[in-house]
């Protein structure tokens, strides 16, 4: 069936069967890898996009549930070659070793300060627990995300 | 992992996804989040060869001061019924468990009638529903009927939905001020609880109910009964494992399982102000 969605600003209509997960639909019908597929099981947070601007695990969601709605991408966050501030913060607190979580960590960021623009160290702990980092560095993304959103107030 | 092929229909109302139902029998399962369906259906574990999604049935996403009740649509997601100030204010239990469940992303997603319906004993919400003498109305061919939680979970996985109903609502009771408390043990964010346990009090009483400690969620009567009867918190935890019967798998052995009940429960019990 023709699914139709709005990716990073951009229709995109492509025929797929009604069991293509929405992850697939991304990295394999748009071209946009950026997305990983970490556990494939809804627990590492790896493929973490935004649907209508929240964060959701996309190997978790058909890509017919995203049909007409607005979905945005790792890929969707900077401006040319300027970074999205999240982008930035990651960059300059080095919160990334392998950087196999980062897409997913960056989108579920973004999606934490939209919600809680002002967060304490806990709260991004907590925002970010559906994320996993198999290189177990944590204390430099909440690090990058702190600091992201205190570039935000300002 | 990718799903058995099924056909998809899309539902653009509650009468729709009924006349569907009977069309397509238990052939058909309905998706809504799709946050516990979706990943059975991944493992093979579930394989409906029709999906009828109820998921835009944006009319079934509220949460309503009825009076002498509240009602929560079915279709509405954990993450509405966390921030939900009615409910923070009137049924603080429901909003801090709905807190609990999976991580931000899952709680973007998932819903409380598809949690409720797929009935499962390791999920927050059928315990919390439990604990607070919910009623659950489902809608058939029929016309629409009311069940009590008491009556809804009637085996692993099973309630006493008719393959031809859809849930459409939840009531719960208004209790403002009543003091609650909600324990979840478990390893990540995103599993389900190794046991946990829901209490809410107030002046008609303490209702306590079990995650995870048999085949459907459990009220833990003999705790109740006992906080009836005057004991503390503390002596009345102690029967938090009476009547149960835990599974025991690669997470917790059925002893174990009743250790964290009865201190769980103490928790919980502490924490609700009993």
């Amino acid at each position: 069936m023709k699914v139709t969605v709005e990716v990073n600003g951009t229709s995109q209509s492509h025929d797929v069967e009604p069991r293509t997960l929405l992850v697939h639909f991304l990295r394999e019908h748009c071209g946009l890898t950026g997305t990983n597929i970490g556990c494939d099981t809804s627990s590492c947070g790896a493929c973490t996009i935004h649907v209508n601007g929240e964060s959701v695990k996309s190997c978790t969601m058909l890509a017919v549930q995203a049909d007409g709605q607005q979905v945005t991408t790792i890929e969707g966050l900077a401006k040319g070659d300027e970074l999205h501030p999240m982008q930035q913060a990651f960059h300059e607190n080095h919160a990334l070793q392998c950087g196999y979580c980062t897409p997913g960590m960056i989108m579920a960021a973004c999606s934490l300060l939209d919600e809680i623009p002002n967060p304490t160290e806990q709260d991004v702990r907590l925002g970010l627990e559906g994320n996993l980092c198999r290189c177990t560095g944590y204390h430099n993304i909440v690090k990058a995300v702190l600091a992201a959103a205190e570039g935000a107030g300002k | 992992m990718i799903p058995v092929a099924f056909d998809y229909k899309r539902a653009s109302s509650a009468e729709e996804a009924i006349a569907l139902l009977a069309e397509y029998g238990d052939e058909a399962k309905l998706l809504a989040g799709g946050h516990s369906l979706l990943p059975l259906m991944k493992l093979r574990l579930a394989a409906p060869s029709v999906l009828i999604d109820v998921g835009r049935l944006t009319d079934l996403s509220y949460v309503r001061d009825a009076g002498d009740h509240l009602a929560i649509g079915a279709l509405t997601r954990h993450r509405d019924v966390e921030i939900s100030d009615l409910l923070q204010a009137q049924q603080p239990l429901l909003a801090a468990a709905a807190a609990e469940v999976g991580d931000n992303q899952v709680r973007h997603r998932g819903t409380i009638g598809g949690s409720v319906a797929h009935a499962d004993p390791a999920s927050d919400l059928p315990a919390t529903l439990l604990a607070l003498d919910a009623t659950f109305v489902a809608k058939g061919p029929n016309g629409e009927r009311a069940i009590p939680a008491s009556q809804f979970f009637t085996g692993f996985l099973e309630s006493a939905l008719q393959p031809d109903e859809l849930l459409t609502e939840i009531r719960v009771p208004k209790a403002p001020g009543s003091g609650f408390g909600f324990q979840k043990f478990n390893r990540r964010a995103q599993d389900w609880a190794i046991v946990g346990c829901a209490v809410t009090r107030s002046a008609s009483g303490t209702g306590v109910a079990l995650v995870n400690m048999g085949a459907t969620p459990l009220r833990a009567t003999a705790v109740e009964q006992a906080l009836a009867g005057g004991a503390s918190a503390a002596d009345a935890a102690q029967l938090a494992d009476q009547g149960t019967e835990p599974s025991a798998d690669l997470n917790a052995s059925a002893e174990y399982r009743r250790h964290l009940a009865r201190v769980l429960v103490r928790r919980a019990l502490e924490a609700a102000g009993a």
